[in-house]
């Protein structure tokens, strides 16, 4: 089952024909992934290691029935981008563009807020299934198939605490970096709400980090709602306020975001939260006694 | 990048905002020469990175320009949070009625714009939020259709009695959000908005805070950059387009992506030992970039180790590697080194350290490698 990203998946690559589009189309392809069109504006009637490229979304939407986007369109471009992927019907849009102006994201919100499009990112490495399909940039020789649902707001860090699940035989069901900017199109409440309902995933590791109040809410979601057991990471529990670490949305502003009220809110619904990148993988298997 | 005080008047006073005339000065002869050009009296007032200048004196009232002077001598040589003040603004002062807060903040909970009202003015909005939430007026704005007349009225009446004062205010209300909106603002904030005796409303203190990937759209405010209190090292390490943040440590930090980099900081700190640094060297890295890196850690004099933590994925382990080696060629590195490299390419990066023959020590995780460091800077006292 997995959730969101299967075999069956057919991706078109937005902005496909630059550097990095068409770098991971290739690393797609021989992940796997059914990469079915690519585009970039003017250069319809071109290929892509073998993959037709048109010039608008609608146009390969129509042509090769695909599903799912991936954007690599530089940050300017990327808000239009997202919005011509769901003008053109696409359900699952991934956009792993960085630098993406957050007024740019407010407006792609209202826009989305009526239709079906899910928006993954942006800022993120994207999702994966192991052995079946991945979407984004994510290193695929690293994750197993298995019964671990992993969400993260960071890339190369989930790959460290991926790295750890792999090797103690805790397999992925689906992994998802949701991105680090302030305004991300899918948040960990959303996630967890889907893995709550797929029966392959029986256990869920969720990576937060400094800034906003989203691990708060998923640990009161969690508390609530969710039936499977989870193990937490933090990250930024000794980076200073009011600088921002990297990520758009790493900033501890005003008091709030800081990395002990989230452990506190995880802690406070049964949500043991790792000290260590390594123990993440320890805690899951105290979890499923395994 | 935040605006301090003069630069958000100087971009409020562009959209039309009630701001007092006041200058920017470096030196209490400077100061004195402004208020000369001014009514009296005047305030004196630090222009720091940090809140809480009044309470640490930053802020003095004075009746004329030789006292302005004086004033000025003492703000600036006052440390306000450990930031030494560099310049003060001198304005004309206000008589006050009544403060009030304006503020125009980006919801990342709600992805949207939100405009936040309240009587309590001149203080901390943090404060009043947690201690007496009723007092403050939201409304949440839809950011394709804006902010509409009516709405700015219904929050402005939330605030004013009197009705020529209310309609006033509202036209201030959406001016603000203009700003907000035009120049890509994260906060816009006017704390307080004074009502004088005579009824007149004025800005006295503003602070946006401009989206730094928008600046791109914005060359005249990127102008704006406070030089005098960038920290240096940064500025150098965005040109190279790394993310660098100097903190008081001693282990220099050197990691790929920012969530892995802030995890390899409290890693540190786990056990026992203090970062220098944040250092992010992204995605793809090129050499460099790590010879970039290299030379902004070693120029800290804090730093007695260097930590490089790699996981690559889009980051290649012979890159980081070629970049390390020619790094040691180029420079002079008196101190130890540890590094964990592993992920794309590891073999090849790690084969390349090996022949180089360049002092290292080597880690297989990331815990491993902060003990190593850790050690090695007790070790260097």
């Amino acid at each position: 089952m997995a959730i969101l990203v299967g075999k069956d998946t057919r991706v078109v690559v937005q902005g496909i024909t630059g550097r990095d589009g068409s770098f991971h189309t290739q690393l797609m392809l021989d992940y796997g992934t059914q990469v079915v069109a690519g585009v970039t504006p003017g250069k319809g009637g071109q290929e892509v290691h073998g993959v037709p490229v048109f010039d608008t979304v609608a146009e390969a939407v129509a042509q090769t029935g695909a599903n799912a986007s991936v954007i690599f369109v530089p940050a300017r471009f990327a808000a239009d981008a997202i919005m011509e992927a769901a003008d053109a019907g696409v359900q699952l849009v991934v956009a792993i563009t960085e630098g993406i102006p957050v007024h740019d994201m407010m407006r792609v919100m209202a826009y989305l807020k009526d239709k079906p499009t899910r928006l993954i990112g942006p800022n993120c490495p994207g999702l994966i299934t192991p052995g079946e399909a991945k979407i984004g940039i994510l290193p695929g020789q690293i994750f197993a198939r298995g019964p671990v649902g992993v969400i993260s707001r960071s890339g190369t860090l989930t790959y460290e605490i991926v790295s750890h699940l792999t090797a103690a035989s805790l397999g992925q069901s689906t992994a998802i970096g949701i991105g680090g900017d302030p305004i991300i199109g899918s948040r960990f409440i959303d996630l967890l709400k889907l893995f709550n309902e797929d029966p392959e995933t029986e256990a869920v590791v969720v990576i937060g980090e400094i800034g906003g109040t989203d691990e708060q809410e998923a640990a009161a979601y969690i508390k609530e709602h969710f039936t499977k057991p989870v193990v937490a990471f933090i990250a930024g529990r000794t980076a200073p306020p009011e600088k921002r670490m990297g990520h758009a949305g790493a900033i501890i502003s005003g008091g709030t975001g800081t990395a002990a009220e989230k452990i506190a809110a995880f802690e406070a619904a049964g949500v043991p939260v790792a000290a260590l990148p390594e123990e993440v993988a320890t805690l899951v298997k105290e979890k499923l006694g395994r | 990048m935040k605006l301090l005080e003069y630069a958000s008047k100087e971009v409020f006073r562009r959209f039309g905002l009630p701001v007092q005339e006041g200058k920017l000065a470096y030196t209490p002869e400077e100061a004195r020469r402004v208020a000369e050009t001014l009514k009296p009296p005047y305030v004196v007032k630090a222009q720091v990175p940090v809140g809480g200048r009044g309470k640490a004196g930053g802020v003095k009232l004075a009746h004329t320009p030789e006292e302005v002077e004086e004033k000025a001598r003492h703000i600036l040589n006052l440390t306000i949070k450990g930031v030494p003040v560099k310049k003060v603004l001198v304005t004309e002062a206000a008589d006050i009625a009544h403060e009030y807060y304006l503020g125009v903040v980006v919801d990342r909970r709600n992805n949207q714009p939100v405009i936040m009202v309240s009587a309590e003015g001149g203080v901390d909005i943090e404060e009043v939020a947690r201690t007496k939430p009723e007092a403050i007026h939201k409304l949440a704005v839809d950011p394709i259709w804006g902010l509409s007349d009516f709405q700015a009225r219904q929050l402005a009446f939330r605030l004013f009695q009197d009705k020529k004062k209310a309609l006033k205010a509202a036209g201030i209300i959406q001016k603000l959000y203009r700003a907000f909106q035009e120049v890509d603002a994260q906060l816009a904030e006017i704390n307080p908005l004074v009502e004088t005796p005579e009824g007149e409303l004025l800005a006295v203190d503003a602070k946006i805070v401009v989206d730094d990937n928008a600046l791109y759209r914005h060359p005249d405010l990127e102008q704006m950059r406070d030089m005098d209190y960038e920290e240096p090292k940064e500025l150098e390490a965005k040109a190279a387009d790394l993310s660098y943040v100097k903190l008081d440590g001693t282990i220099g930090c050197c990691v790929n992506g920012a969530g892995l980099a802030m995890a390899t900081m409290d890693v540190i700190k786990h056990f026992g030992g203090e970062p220098a640094n944040f250092l992010d060297i992204g995605g793809s890295s090129r050499p460099e970039k790590v010879i970039k890196a290299m030379e902004i850690i070693t120029s800290d004099p804090n730093v007695k180790v260097i930590y490089f933590n790699i996981f690559g994925g889009i980051t290649r382990c012979d890159d980081v590697a070629r970049g390390l080696v020619e790094a040691f060629r180029t420079m002079e590195v008196k101190v130890p080194l540890v590094i964990r490299l592993t992920g794309t390419n590891e073999e090849e990066g790690r084969r390349i350290l090996e022949e180089s023959g360049i002092p290292l020590h080597t880690a297989r995780t990331m815990s491993e490698g902060a003990q190593k460091a850790v050690a090695l800077a007790q070790q260097a006292g």
